[in-house]
């Protein structure tokens, strides 16, 4: 009997879309411009998880692995980088994704206009097909992060047939190849994806559909994911986390991010870098530094969901200089350096973006410097200005967050070489140029490795960079989830996932 | 009425220029350069360059402003440069969302306002009027996302009643669509329900007070009939007032209301699109409801001239 009922259901699941299941994911923003060449926001390349594959991924500890890839090789002179291509890949209007299609792709990305993901792929000098499943880059010059640059929107793959006749109105209908295929989508309300059928990787997706959903009060996403509405969400507010840890039903993910939170000093970006003390002594950044406990900044602003720093990297990540560990607290020592600079009681302002975590960070940090003489004055801004505020070198201190990219150097040389357009500190040495300069072009890990040790000691004595910390991305999730795989990029992959 | 009708349909004109003026100076004071917001975290030089090139950010404001009017001229709004899609489309799509909030909120604010109004008045100084009194003064001061987080927690997250947030369309689910948009649309009554509740109450207690309404009691009429054929129907004329120009308020967006419960209505499209220095979208919004504002006004003020025949002489 029993068996019966099994082959009755089995034969109505063949019959019917009993195994339909949709995911609904709750986004803590809007993404912007559904195109891998012009977008600009984090949360967009959540929601490009689902819908364009890449040529490379990562795994878990960030090593990058072939996903529309299935090998490749660099020359002896680290100038050329082949890419062989998988066979068997599709785009969603049909179109084979071969060699040309990659050629296509990466030099929409270098010369589109408003493109990106230009700079990025600065270094790629051009691209040829050697046959139909093998591309080669040449580049002007060895560049050591190009794999892990594959790896984001860089190495995003569109259909050039949709991406030439819809021109600059791609991204309202996009067309790549992904495990889901673009349904539509309504600004602010909802971007809905199906399963493309005809996806190389078939075996790894157990949806037929995909909706995500911005909800940007934090309060009202948390709601939303325990009264059903959604399966996941990311970027919960840290104070949400007991929560839900509380309730059995539900699920916490987390991972240190690949970015960073820190404090950037004027210390050459304008005139103002001059007419405070922090920005242009040394010493007073010191003392600063000296003056704040990572850990309690952790806990009280970020109730414990974050990893103390001091460098552009967490002290998880593989390129972290050992050799320059987190400095310890010393209110003497900071104190004392502050009587050596002649001012014993230093005073800056902290320009600070409207956001919980960054006002709770600041009030933080401007309490336990103040118990080393500084007297510190946040200046409150909405974040859009704090960013044009940053790029004219009008603040003397302002607490910056940064995403993060896989490779180090999406983390550091734009930041902190001379004159890049992230480099809000201004500073500019010629000798950190170099050995960033080298660090780009070093293949080899150990001596990459060896280089920034360098470049971070370099950096903990000028300190144009306070880092603090590395938030946790937070993922709340149901219990009947399975299959969710943390990298620490924060990004969501589909495959595997599904509802138990 | 030719006349009347010719000289408020040329007002239009130049109170739409004095509109589209306003809101394109005022958007030129807000601080940041938009070509930066607009750039993104990487803040690109190329893509800076080319947005500003694009957008015509480096040309006087006169020159800028002609661009947008000329491209309004010709029935383009521009495109949102976040998300890359016409202007016009955005406000189509929003439009119905925007609309059916405003009507289920305004419904809600009128039949509690009206009622605990009349209530009020009829009953004053009873318990009934100290709780219409009390119930005012919790619509007032309440704030709409606050009402709006714990309406969530109690009906979606305790109780399990409705959607915690996001939009249905009607056309999709009928019962689904109301579920959604019941709690904001409460949240926003609410507050509008107080201040018709204090009006209604005020008026009704001048014309409850008024001669006529005495001889109607003195000729023996039923106390319901009195109240809402005789005193409701006069003390109206101020609360349709009011309710007009709250509606019209209603339909360019609830900011706070549509943020907490993830509605996809003006509001949030215009706060969002002010944040991330959309230009394009803040401008072709806000003529879009000032349009829809006036329109509205024009057709209150003909439907005074049609019903109140001094206004004719």
């Amino acid at each position: 009997m029993k068996v019966t009922r099994l082959a009755l259901a089995l034969v109505l699941c063949a019959a019917l879309p009993c195994l339909a299941q949709t995911l609904r994911i709750g986004l803590a923003e809007d993404p912007d411009v559904l195109d891998p060449t012009l977008a600009r926001t984090f949360v967009g390349r959540i929601v490009f998880a689902a819908l364009c594959d890449k040529l490379f991924d990562l795994d878990e500890n960030l090593k990058v692995v072939p996903q529309l890839a299935t090998g490749y090789e660099w020359s002896p002179d680290y100038k050329a980088l082949t890419i062989k291509i998988r066979p068997d890949v599709t785009f969603h209007d049909g179109e084979k994704l071969d060699a040309a299609a990659v050629k296509f792709n990466l030099e929409r990305h270098k010369t589109m206009q408003g493109s990106n993901r230009r700079g990025e792929l600065a270094p790629v000098a051009s691209v040829d097909v050697l046959d139909p499943a093998t591309v080669r880059l040449t580049l002007s010059a060895p560049f050591a992060p190009l794999l892990a640059i594959l790896t984001d929107r860089a190495g995003m793959m569109v259909s050039p047939k949709a991406a030439q006749a819809a021109g600059e109105k791609f991204s309202l209908k996009p067309v790549c190849s992904g495990p889901f295929q673009f349904v539509e989508r309504v600004a602010q309300g909802h971007i809905v994806f199906e399963r493309f059928a005809n996806y190389w990787n078939k075996g790894a997706i157990h949806f037929d559909k995909v909706i995500y959903q911005p909800i940007t009060d934090s309060t009202a996403l948390l709601a939303a994911l325990k009264t059903g509405q959604f399966d996941l969400i990311e970027r919960m507010a840290p104070s949400d986390v007991p929560a839900l840890k509380g309730d059995t039903r539900f699920r916490v993910a987390k991972i240190v991010e690949i970015g960073y939170q820190g404090i950037t000093f004027n210390i050459g970006k304008s005139e103002r870098a001059q007419k405070n003390p922090a920005g242009k002594d040394p010493r007073v950044r010191e003392a600063f530094e000296l003056s704040l406990d990572r850990d309690a900044i952790v806990q009280v602003a970020m109730s414990g969901e974050a990893l103390a720093g001091n460098q552009w990297v967490a002290p998880t990540n593989s390129w972290y200089a050992k050799s320059v560990p987190i400095p310890k607290r010393d209110l003497a020592r900071a104190k004392a350096l502050l009587k050596e600079a002649g001012v014993p009681n230093a005073s800056f302002t902290l320009m600070t973006p409207t956001t919980p975590d960054a006002q709770r960070v600041a009030q933080v940090v401007q309490a336990m410097a103040r118990e080393a003489g500084f007297e510190v004055k946040i200046q409150s801004t909405e974040f859009t200005t704090t960013l044009n505020m940053a790029d004219k070198g009008d603040f003397e201190a302002f607490v910056l967050a940064w995403s993060g990219r896989p490779d180090p150097d999406g983390n550091l040389f734009s930041h902190l070489a001379c004159k890049q357009p992230l480099n809000y500190s201004g500073n500019c040495r010629a000798d950190m140029d170099d050995l960033i300069n080298k660090s780009r072009s070093t293949v080899d890990a150990a001596a990459r490795l060896k280089l920034f040790e360098q470049i971070a000691a370099m950096e903990a004595k000028d300190r144009p960079i306070v880092y603090l910390y590395h938030r946790h991305w937070l993922w709340g999730y149901t219990g009947k989830l399975s299959g969710l795989r943390m990298i620490p990029d924060g990004l969501m992959r589909v495959q595997n996932l599904r509802m138990n | 009425m030719g006349d009347y009708l010719i000289k408020r349909l040329a007002a239009i004109v130049p109170t739409l220029f004095f509109v589209s003026v306003m809101i394109f100076g005022l958007q030129q004071l807000l601080p940041g350069d938009p070509a930066v917001a607009l750039a993104g975290e990487d803040n690109d030089p190329n893509v800076v360059a080319y947005l500003r090139g694009k957008f015509h950010l480096d040309d006087p404001f006169p020159v800028r402003y002609w661009y947008w009017l000329d491209g309004v001229f010709h029935g383009d709004l521009g495109d949102s440069v976040r998300i890359q899609k016409p202007v016009t489309a955005l406000i189509l799509e929003k439009l119905p969302v925007t609309i059916e909030l405003a009507v289920l909120a305004m419904t809600i604010a009128l039949v509690i306002g009206i009622s605990a109004g009349v209530v009020s008045a009829v009953l004053k100084d009873t318990k009934w009027d100290y709780a219409a009194n009390i119930f005012a003064l919790w619509g007032l001061s309440t704030p709409n996302f606050w009402l709006g987080i714990l309406l969530i927690l109690l009906f979606a997250v305790k109780l399990g009643w409705l959607p915690a947030s996001g939009y249905v369309s009607p056309f999709e689910d009928l019962k689904a669509n109301l579920a959604a948009m019941i709690m904001p649309a409460f949240v926003l009554g609410n507050a509008i329900a107080a201040v018709l509740m204090r009006h209604t109450r005020s008026a009704m207690l001048q014309v409850l007070s008024s001669d006529y309404v005495r001889t109607a009691r003195a000729k023996g009429l039923d106390e319901r009939v009195v109240v809402l054929r005789h005193a409701l129907r006069n003390a109206l004329v101020p609360i349709v007032t009011l309710g007009a120009l709250q509606f019209g308020e209603l339909l360019g967006g609830a900011v706070l209301t549509e943020q907490v419960f993830s509605i996809p209505g003006f509001g949030k499209l215009i706060v969002d699109a002010v944040f991330n220095r959309d230009y394009s979208v803040v401008q072709g919004v806000v003529l879009f409801t000032a349009t829809a504002y006036i329109t509205l006004n024009l057709l209150a003020d003909i439907a005074y001239f049609l019903v109140n025949p001094r206004m004719r002489g």
